[in-house]
């Protein structure tokens, strides 16, 4: 049994921190985004086929431009939606 | 000298000699023109994200070539606008990262890539989550008991 001294706080104080957010192609060193593969770009996109914000995926400048213009060419191919729902 | 890939998608309507003959117009094309194929990439049949043309399904296919220079890229862009076996298609300048990825893909590093790279994200999430809970176990647990105490005390 946990002695009174152990116990520092009633509530779980990891709760409501976030952990914090990076950008992958730096973290794992990916240089090039394949437009012709759907799935990993499905990772970009919300439900309605709309790219994702930066503030949300946490990637870097360099790399949002890079997935901005693979979205736009699987699109144009037809491999993502323009216009979807439920697309997850 | 610059590399190019086009990807083009063809009519699923027509039958399977001439989507293979449309494919090897193109192929000949570049060529003609002076073009060195390095690789060829004929995807088949998959579904489209939406219609084009009043058609839900194309044959994908993806040439990748090398040209000392783009002065014919009009001219063959052209013939796959005029063209009505070809739905769509997009040709992109290949940079030096475009190049490597394309290769290592071929030779099959990619794949396995990412799948690692997936992998480490899972263990990443189940190293930090067992991480996570645990002290969420361990506090409520013992929270209740000096919550009791105090009442007792009281």
């Amino acid at each position: 049994m946990a002695s009174r001294d152990d116990i520092k706080f009633l509530s779980n104080p990891n709760i409501g921190s976030q952990r914090k957010k990076y950008c992958r192609f730096k973290k794992y060193g990916i240089k090039h985004i394949d437009y012709r593969d759907p799935d990993f770009l499905l990772q970009f996109i919300n439900e309605q086929g709309k790219i994702l914000p930066r503030r949300i995926t946490g990637t870097s400048l360099k790399y949002q431009k890079k997935i901005a213009v693979a979205v736009k060419r699987a699109r144009h191919l037809a491999i993502l939606p323009y216009v979807a729902d439920l697309l997850k | 000298m610059i590399q190019y890939e086009v990807t083009f998608i063809v009519d699923p309507v027509l039958s399977g000699d001439e989507i293979k003959q449309t494919a090897k117009t193109y192929e000949d094309l570049l060529k003609d023109s002076g073009c060195t194929i390095v690789n060829n990439d004929a995807q088949g049949l998959k579904q489209l994200a939406y219609p084009i043309k009043k058609r839900t399904s194309g044959i994908y296919h993806v040439v990748e070539y090398t040209t000392p220079n783009g002065t014919f890229l009009p001219k063959f862009e052209l013939a796959l606008k005029r063209d009505e076996r070809i739905l769509r298609f997009l040709t992109v300048r290949l940079d030096k990262y475009g190049v490597k990825f394309n290769a290592d893909k071929r030779a099959g590093l990619i794949g396995k890539k990412r799948e690692k790279a997936k992998e480490e994200v899972k263990e990443e999430v189940r190293k930090a989550k067992p991480a996570a809970p645990a002290p969420k176990k361990a506090t409520p647990a013992p929270a209740p008991a000096p919550a009791v105490a105090k009442a007792e005390e009281e």
